[in-house]
């Protein structure tokens, strides 16, 4: 449903000022400030943006290690997810500057001034930085996403040839950090029914593997005026991922296919 | 936050299952478009040819089976593809799903009644 104002409880009010330690200042005595969405559930009180005054000899070069900064040396209470930060395991996804991304890949040169940082747009927030993301892997499930296949299994491995590999290219390397999703209007609307860019380009990677044999299934599962047909490509989703992928190319390979099995 | 037994699960995920409908929407939504593409200059060199001309002159035109046939189908194209447009819009902007319904309703009446006229008034010039 369109929601075009917060509820009373999610607005954002003017949070806390917090300087960097004088002891781990830099050698220029300069500092970047980095604006951060806080919410904590067990107080009651409404999201906050604290600012932090980072010595820019400090930050680092990612907006993940600014943020491991903050929270090692000034607040340690300060919330997010990450793990691999190289971009490949997806968990530091966030709203930097404006736009969804990996916080462990966004360079700081990149950003101007201030560094906004935000969780993903329109998830339920679990605590500052961290969504919830339940509804996105419960879609992710919903659609099936292994190899399927009625013929009996063959004695090796099952061959692909280089052509029908190559089709799986830039479909295999999302690697869920649902930075599209939450960047869709469409998803913001109705994403209880409407599977999103990355869940569709999960499901076309399924579908356009030249050895899954339910292919038909599955796009029958998937033609639904909301399910699949929220896209409006709006190209959103195309924009913001971080790995450089195309849901939106995806998406309509997707509805290509829907037209063509008509006959 | 604690969790709410309603949080999504694959049950929600999976809801009512697949309409198994919505590619003949998008589909034509496409097609009405291409008609327009084709109609709609024909229907602006209709209009710039009856510049200056009196009633007379414009109603013998638009009732020639040529114009007249290009001015029902442009009607018949654009309402369909307008309904088409602005169902989209109301699936997208109105979740209560009887407020959806009723809006949904209401705009397809008024839709067939004006492009009924519209149709009609064209009939008319070419049956005169």
């Amino acid at each position: 449903m369109a929601q075009f104002t917060l509820p009373k409880n999610s607005q954002v009010k003017k949070g806390l000022h917090w300087k960097a330690p004088a002891d781990k200042m830099g050698e220029s005595g300069k500092t970047r400030a980095f604006k951060v969405y806080r919410w904590n559930p067990d107080t009651g009180e409404n999201p906050r943006i604290d600012t932090y005054d980072v010595p820019v000899e400090r930050a680092g070069q990612m907006v993940l290690d600014a943020l491991i900064w903050i929270k090692n040396n000034i607040d340690s209470s300060l919330t997010f997810r990450r793990s691999c930060r190289e971009g490949v395991c997806g968990s530091c996804s966030m709203n930097i500057d404006g736009t969804n991304t990996l916080a462990c890949t966004k360079n700081l040169d990149d950003i101007r001034g201030d560094v906004g940082v935000y969780p993903l747009p329109h998830r339920p927030v679990v605590k500052d930085l961290v969504p919830d993301l339940d509804q996105l892997y419960s879609q992710l499930a919903s659609i099936e996403p292994w190899l399927k296949t009625d013929s009996p299994a063959p004695s090796r491995e099952r061959y692909q040839s280089v052509e029908d590999r190559e089709k799986l290219d830039g479909l295999w390397e999302c690697i869920l950090c649902f930075s599209c999703s939450t960047a869709c209007p469409s998803y913001w609307w109705n994403g209880d029914r409407y599977l999103g860019p990355a869940i569709l380009l999960q499901a076309y990677r399924w579908l356009a593997d030249s050895r899954d044999e339910a292919t038909g299934e599955r796009l029958d599962a998937l033609e639904d005026p909301f399910r699949l047909y929220r896209c409006h490509t709006i190209m959103n989703c195309t924009k913001t991922c971080p790995k450089g992928l195309n849901p939106a190319k995806a998406i309509t390979e997707i509805k290509k296919m829907m037209v063509e099995r008509r006959g | 936050m604690s969790k709410s037994t309603s949080s999504p699960s694959l049950k929600t995920a999976r809801g009512l299952g697949s309409a198994k409908e919505g590619t003949d929407h998008w589909w034509m939504q496409r097609l009405s478009a291409i008609a327009m593409m084709i109609l709609a200059p024909l229907m602006i060199l209709l209009v710039i040819t009856l510049i200056g001309e009196d009633y007379a002159t414009a109603a013998t035109k638009i009732g020639s089976p040529f114009w007249g046939g290009v001015a029902i189908l442009f009607v018949c194209a654009s309402f369909y593809h307008a309904h088409l447009g602005l169902q989209v819009v109301i699936e997208d902007y109105i979740g209560n799903h009887a407020a959806r319904l009723a809006t949904l309703l209401v705009l397809r009446g008024v839709l067939i009644v004006l492009g009924l006229i519209a149709a009609l008034s064209v009939l008319r010039l070419m049956l005169a």
